[in-house]
């Protein structure tokens, strides 16, 4: 290189740099208001109101509006809202440890959930199964398949179940038309019913995530397995299933983590003889108009959940750190 | 003692008419859909062989490989392992253990437990499992990594954890598919040599695909070279280089120019071709190519000799001009046009550091070569 050229190229780097120096303030600037967004959006939708409906679980009801006392405000100054402060009270929390219907419907629900996950891992493993070792050029519409159920309301798809389930219904004709049962099956109102609509409704929530940690599995890896002599059962459990595990974990707590508090499918597949907590808190809300002990329901049943949603969170950064 | 290629053979059961054969393909026909893989191949394989499938990418190498390990079944024909019909056999009953192209180690174990794999759906009781799995660790020089997940080694490291898994079990017959197509050239280099070391010390059948000649020369004892799911011959490495079958085997394996002409003459082997153009080659490699006969006549490139005169008592010379030269290092490639327009490729010894009489682009210069240099090939 020539004196000159590398004159020219110091001078250009200097430049560079003093440029730099301006250009690297405000792209810090943008990158943390990159940042910022989400914080921002997690403080206005869900801390601020967690806070609110935190404070009214320690209020008491009033014929008012709102319904619920103290109100707290600066209306009569700094002395009045800590004097306001003074009468919030865990009351509410006190209550629910001692009426049992409460206790019932949170044990209830976390079991219902359960037992509906297992239900939907047995039903969705197979499907994603299927899926993942089904011709490359298939996958793209049984993927399609999976998720064309969301096209159609939630609402609907739920009350549909009715028609096939009530005495009368799809189901029952079906069955006493091909002569295996005599008498109409109940199985409307009825915790079989609610574990069919939470089955139904949360299956591409299980499949999608089995489906995809099967899909990126190499399958040489069972062709080796039976090479070195393991038969096709011993291999699923010892090399599929083990690696499968992020999406098993993923899946199960998709669908766990909202069938516990789920409302829509109790409420209308599993009628007056089934207990949620949901339905508990909606009942409390609604019918009672009792804002403060349903605040105190939904903190609980936040606080239940805290526990697999931190499982979940978990499973996702390993499963992200297997990935590299 | 004369012998073709440098090499002298001691174990060579496939000249003996009495040795029994270990692996044998009879009649073997594989089809997937209308797209025929393998086409009514025969082949035998002998105990304690280092055997090459040598062919192009989607020559049907690779599905008589996984035939042999039955994760395949022949659509016609017989697959024989030391007599035993292997039809119907699942893989995982098979004495053959493969090592795979993609390694196929299991992320979610550990070195160790990888190799132990296995022995533990052998049943073997646990101390002589870790006795063999420290065996086999010490055998590809691992020990210190036995506790390490795959994806903490490197892509050498797993080429050796494969090795290890798929022969901790003494299979009878070691299958290997590209085993080292993911190596980088010199590591491939030093890992043929140990995999010819680790069939010898263990004694084991290894039979192995590839696409890469000079791995196939390099260590196997005989080599298939198969083209459209058709064994186009089967011999040694010194065999199928200097006496290759067919123009396909001779352009396949190595370099090599090649004459098309037609006996013009010939008695007992010896032969004139007349390869038009007034390039008439006397050989003595004719075999029993009667007169007349559309020939090619095939010959190496180090086996041609380039000077800038026509060397004194040369049976075959031919002139022409040096168009390209390529300094390798340990040898030199020159291109040499000869003048009917035909180009020959001529390989020397780079034996000195100096060259007295150095060529040079566009020089004219003899091509020249003695008349058992080449070989004659009908096919």
């Amino acid at each position: 290189m020539s004196n000159a050229a590398v004159t020219a190229a110091t001078s250009s780097r200097a430049t560079a740099a003093g440029k730099s120096a301006l250009a690297r303030l405000g792209e810090a600037f943008v990158s943390r208001l990159v940042i910022l967004i989400p914080y921002l959006w997690l403080v206005f939708f869900f801390l601020i109101p967690f806070v609110i409906v935190f404070k009214i679980s320690l209020s008491q009801t009033a014929i008012a509006i709102p319904p619920y006392t103290p109100v707290l405000g600066f209306g009569d100054g700094l002395a009045g809202f800590f004097a306001q402060l003074n009468e919030l009270s865990i009351d509410n929390y006190t209550w629910l440890t001692q009426d049992a219907l409460y206790v019932n419907a949170y044990v209830t629900s976390v079991i219902v959930a359960a037992i509906s996950t297992v239900l939907t891992l047995l039903v969705g493993y197979p499907i994603a199964y299927g899926m993942a070792r089904a011709p490359a050029m298939l996958r793209p519409t049984l993927l399609m398949l999976v998720i064309l159920p969301f096209w159609t309301s939630f609402l609907i798809r739920v009350y549909a179940w009715i028609g096939i389930l009530k005495p009368e219904g799809l189901l029952n004709q079906l069955l006493l038309a091909t002569g295996i049962i005599s008498q109409p099956l109940v199985i409307l109102n009825t915790y079989t019913a609610i574990f069919i609509g939470i089955v139904y409704s949360y299956l591409p929530f299980m499949v999608l995530p089995l489906y995809s940690a099967l899909e990126k599995m190499d399958y040489s890896l069972i062709e080796a397995a039976k090479d070195l002599g393991c038969p096709p059962t011993s291999a699923f459990w010892k090399i599929t299933f083990p690696l499968s595990l992020p999406g098993v974990i993923a899946g199960c707590l998709l669908v766990f983590i909202p069938a516990v508090g789920e409302f829509v499918i109790p409420d209308l597949l599993g009628g007056s003889q089934t207990l949620m907590i949901g339905k508990t808190l909606w009942n409390e809300f609604f019918a009672n108009r009792d804002w403060p002990v349903s605040s105190a329901v939904a903190v609980i049943l936040l606080l239940l959940l805290i526990v697999p949603i931190m499982l979940f969170q978990r499973a996702q950064a390993r499963a992200q750190e297997q990935d590299k | 003692m004369k012998s073709l290629g440098s090499i002298r053979r001691d174990f060579a059961p496939w000249n003996d008419p009495n040795a029994k054969p270990y692996i044998q393909f009879d009649k073997v026909t594989k089809k997937f859909g209308d797209f025929t893989a393998v086409n009514n191949l025969s082949l035998t394989i002998f105990e304690r062989e280092f055997f090459a499938l040598l062919g192009a990418s989607g020559c049907g190498k690779s599905t008589l490989l996984r035939m042999l390990a039955g994760f395949e079944d022949p659509t016609a024909g017989r697959i024989l392992l030391d007599g035993q019909d292997l039809r119907g056999i699942p893989p995982y009953r098979r004495p053959v253990n493969m090592m795979f192209q993609s390694y196929a180690l299991f992320p979610h174990m550990t070195v160790e437990n990888n190799i132990a794999f296995g022995l533990k759906q052998d049943g073997m009781p646990k101390p002589e499992i870790a006795a063999r799995v420290g065996e086999m660790l010490k055998l590809v020089k691992l020990e210190q990594f036995a506790k390490r997940k795959p994806h903490q080694l490197s892509g050498g490291q797993r080429q050796r954890v494969a090795l290890a898994r798929s022969v901790a079990k003494r299979p009878k017959v070691l299958l290997l598919d590209e085993p080292l197509g993911a190596l980088d050239k010199k590591l491939r280099e030093e890992t043929q040599f140990e995999l010819m070391d680790l069939q010898q010390s263990l004694g084991l059948t290894f039979v192995v695909v590839t696409h890469d000649q000079e791995e196939a020369m390099t260590m196997a004892d005989r080599i298939a070279i198969i083209d459209k799911g058709e064994v186009m011959q089967v011999a040694t490495p010194a065999e199928v280089y200097e006496a290759p079958g067919s123009r396909f085997v001779a352009g396949f394996v190595g370099n090599v120019n090649m004459f098309e002409g037609k006996i013009a003459h010939g008695e007992a082997g010896a032969a004139s071709i007349d390869a038009g153009n007034g390039i008439t080659i006397r050989t003595e490699n004719a075999g029993d190519a009667a007169t007349g006969a559309a020939v090619a006549f095939a010959i190496r490139p180090e086996k041609i000799r380039i000077s800038s005169t026509r060397p004194a008592g040369a049976v075959n010379a031919i002139e022409g001009e040096v168009y390209d030269i390529a300094y390798l290092g340990d040898m030199t490639v020159y291109h040499v046009r000869l003048d009917d327009g035909h180009v020959v490729r001529a390989s020397t010894m780079n034996a000195a550091r100096i060259t007295e009489d150095p060529l040079s682009w566009n020089d004219r210069a003899w091509v020249s070569f003695r008349p058992d240099a080449g070989v004659v090939l009908t096919r």
